[in-house]
């Protein structure tokens, strides 16, 4: 990212003090409850009583948290009834998500480059109306749909199973994509499909060969915004699946309301769920701040 | 969807020479592939329809032909799709290839939107509890009545006024950040990542790390701090206004950096050389930023701050983890009251009729709102 010097400028040596004390509280609050997080899942019960932050220094690292997950070292190799139910909810978590962002950015992109390219009219409607007819679906709250999908789930036979989820998720971030997706369709010249159509290219031939691996970028942010999204999602998730389908959050949530708070292992628990979007927005946070700030910026 | 709306698709060339290049082929498509892409079509609705009406049949008791639970149907609506699509492919040339694009994203989204609020409109005017064995009672507008006569629905719609316009304080540190972030400062990669952050981890999972860990009120950190500044009985969920801003804490938590990255954006692609301009001037940076900044800033805002307010709107994992709408409702929102209602009660009718007055109210909010937002910002320039 190029170095830009207007607005703030933090050559002068008190605002530079003062620049550089508010980002650091600020990163402090957005990652301590992380470094809580992680910490606990070390802690034994005396460590949080007493408030111990640092390992090593105040307290010592046990992998009791862990061990009640069945991940420590010493229980890897044996048969674990916890850990087996976790790597099933991680399993379900990473089908529904993937699979939904998937099928989200097949269809999403396919709808944004043809109301970006073409006219179209079906009935009244228009290519804006078309348009604003799916970003509409943004402001339905997931309560509207969560009754009647439980009650048309149950007719189905889709109650508590993966593509049942991945077909509501799928709807829930369809928007997103064909807002990112029309955004970055925009920005291709249509130059280089008319060439291509001049040469006796097909719409789809130009628009698989020519348009999507210039887009790519933009499907890439696109995908890793759903996935993210449908990962998080645990309203749905609480109220469509029971035994076989349910995700990461449903379990960490019904941790926490059965049994009391149970330290370590909820600790470890939330630890394991928060660690793959760690991974995720430490290493793709370019492309999570472009699919975020598609067509916002005109 | 009635085949005869999705036949008049009509190519309307945006471009002349991708135009003439459509309506040459649309021209060229003989009679016989008209008739052909009509057949199939009739044929898939024809087929569709018996599938979907024997259904109704065999589960209203009425027949005895039928399928044990209605997937075949759906199975039947993405056929019928298909069909469709290979259709207006046969009848239309190029232009049924181009319809092709939209198709499926508008099957899609009708067969799971619209037609679920529909069908929850059927919901909503029924007595239904789903843990009853009496099964779906058309009661009219008994539900509508309900509701009107409910103080914990006006509560929770209270609350979420309350949450809606705490998006305004949010949007202001956000702001904040934004602009320490576009400042001329090293590391500002390590910054921004960290920013981002909060936004990546799931609501639920923040419910624990913060809600229940954090603020817990025997050892938990912030407990602690609280204690340390003269608090001495640092309870974040007990009493009613504490915990609505504890809530609205955890939830900003979340949602600043989403905020944050938009109108870091913003100022990224704002013109160098006015801020440069007013410096030379002798402007003070208070004045350029209020003067300059701000007013350019604003067609960004207003896009972050209502994207913001509609997802507020949503509000409820963070709700329905960390305090069940307590204490007394003071923190409900109105989708974990329904979910509640949902959970505890298998209320299925009165829920959905709570949800769907909901849609209403919001539809209504949201039309106001852009309507208002575009008219003041067109009175602004």
């Amino acid at each position: 990212m190029a170095i830009r010097t207007h607005g703030l400028s933090a050559r002068h040596y008190p605002s530079r003090i003062v620049i550089y004390g508010l980002l650091i509280a600020w990163a402090f609050i957005c990652l301590f409850p992380i470094y809580w997080t992680f910490t606990t899942s070390f802690k034994v019960a005396v460590d949080v009583t007493q408030g111990h932050f640092i390992p090593w220094v105040d307290f010592t690292p046990d992998w009791k948290g862990w061990r009640s997950v069945g991940l420590s070292p010493d229980t890897i190799g044996q048969i674990s009834t916890a850990r087996d139910e976790f790597f099933k909810r991680f399993e379900n978590s990473i089908i529904a998500s993937v699979c939904a962002a998937a099928l989200a950015v097949v269809i999403g992109s396919c709808a944004a480059y043809g109301l970006s390219r073409f006219n179209y009219k079906f009935g009244p409607m228009k290519n804006n109306d078309i348009s604003f007819f799916f970003l509409s679906q943004l402001i339905l709250p997931p309560v509207v749909l969560a009754m009647p999908f439980l009650v048309l789930y149950k007719e189905l036979a889709l109650l508590d199973t993966r593509i049942g989820l991945i077909l509501i998720y799928t709807l829930t971030v369809l928007p997103i994509v064909i807002w990112i997706m029309r955004d970055q369709f925009d920005t291709i010249p249509q130059e280089l499909e008319q060439a291509a159509l001049v040469d006796g290219c097909s719409v789809w031939g130009a628009f698989l060969r020519i348009v999507l691996p210039i887009a790519l970028p933009g499907m890439v942010a696109a995908f890793i915004l759903s996935v993210i999204l449908c990962w998080n999602e645990y309203f749905f998730a609480a109220l469509l699946t029971s035994t076989n389908a349910k995700t990461l959050p449903v379990m960490v949530a019904s941790q926490t309301g059965s049994q009391g708070i149970n330290w370590w292992s909820m600790a470890a628990l939330s630890a394991a769920a928060i660690a793959p979007l760690i991974v995720i927005g430490v290493f793709l946070e370019r492309y999570i701040v472009k699919g975020l700030t598609a067509g916002s910026v005109k | 969807m009635d085949p005869t709306v999705q036949n008049s698709i009509a190519p309307l060339p945006r471009h002349a020479l991708v135009g003439s290049a459509t309506e040459a082929v649309t021209a060229g498509v003989s009679p016989q592939r008209v008739e052909d892409g009509k057949r199939i079509i009739i044929l898939a609705t024809i087929g569709f329809a018996i599938v979907a009406l024997m259904q109704v049949l065999f589960d209203a008791g009425l027949s005895p032909w039928g399928f044990e639970n209605w997937r075949p149907v759906l199975y039947a609506y993405v056929l019928w799709g298909i069909a469709l699509g290979a259709g207006q492919v046969r009848m239309r040339g190029a232009a049924g290839h181009k319809a092709l694009f939209v198709l499926p994203a508008v099957l899609f989204t009708v067969a799971l939107v619209i037609f679920p609020t529909f069908f929850g409109l059927y919901i909503a005017f029924s007595d239904w509890n789903l843990s009853s064995f009496e099964g779906r009672r058309f009661s009219g507008l008994k539900n509508l009545y309900d509701l009107f006569a409910d103080p914990y629905y006006w509560n929770a719609m209270k609350n979420m006024v309350f949450y809606a316009l705490m998006v305004l304080p949010q949007y202001a540190i956000a702001f904040g950040l934004a602009l320490l972030l576009n400042a001329d400062i090293r590391a500002r990669k390590f910054f921004r990542v960290a920013f981002l952050l909060p936004f990546m981890l799931s609501p639920v999972a923040v419910s624990w790390m913060i809600g229940k860990s954090l603020m817990e009120y025997r050892f938990g950190p912030v407990s602690n701090l609280a204690r340390q500044l003269g608090w001495d009985n640092p309870t974040f969920f007990t009493s009613p206004w504490i915990a609505k801003f504890s809530i609205v804490v955890m939830d900003a938590w979340v949602w600043i950096p989403f905020i944050m990255i938009m109108l870091l954006a913003g100022l990224q692609a704002l013109p160098k050389e006015l801020s440069e301009a007013a410096k030379v001037d002798g402007a003070s940076k208070w004045q350029s930023f209020w003067q300059i900044t701000f007013p350019l800033m604003l067609p960004v805002s207003v896009t972050a701050i209502v994207l913001r307010i509609i997802f507020q709107l949503k509000l409820a994992d963070i709700v329905i983890n960390v305090t069940s709408g307590g204490p007394g409702g003071a923190t409900d929102t109105i989708s974990s009251f329904i979910f509640r209602e949902y959970r505890d009660r298998s209320n299925v009718g009165y829920g959905t009729m709570l949800a769907e007055f909901y849609l209403v109210i919001i539809i209504i909010f949201i039309t106001l709102l852009l309507n208002f937002v575009s008219r003041w910002m067109r009175r602004m320039h």
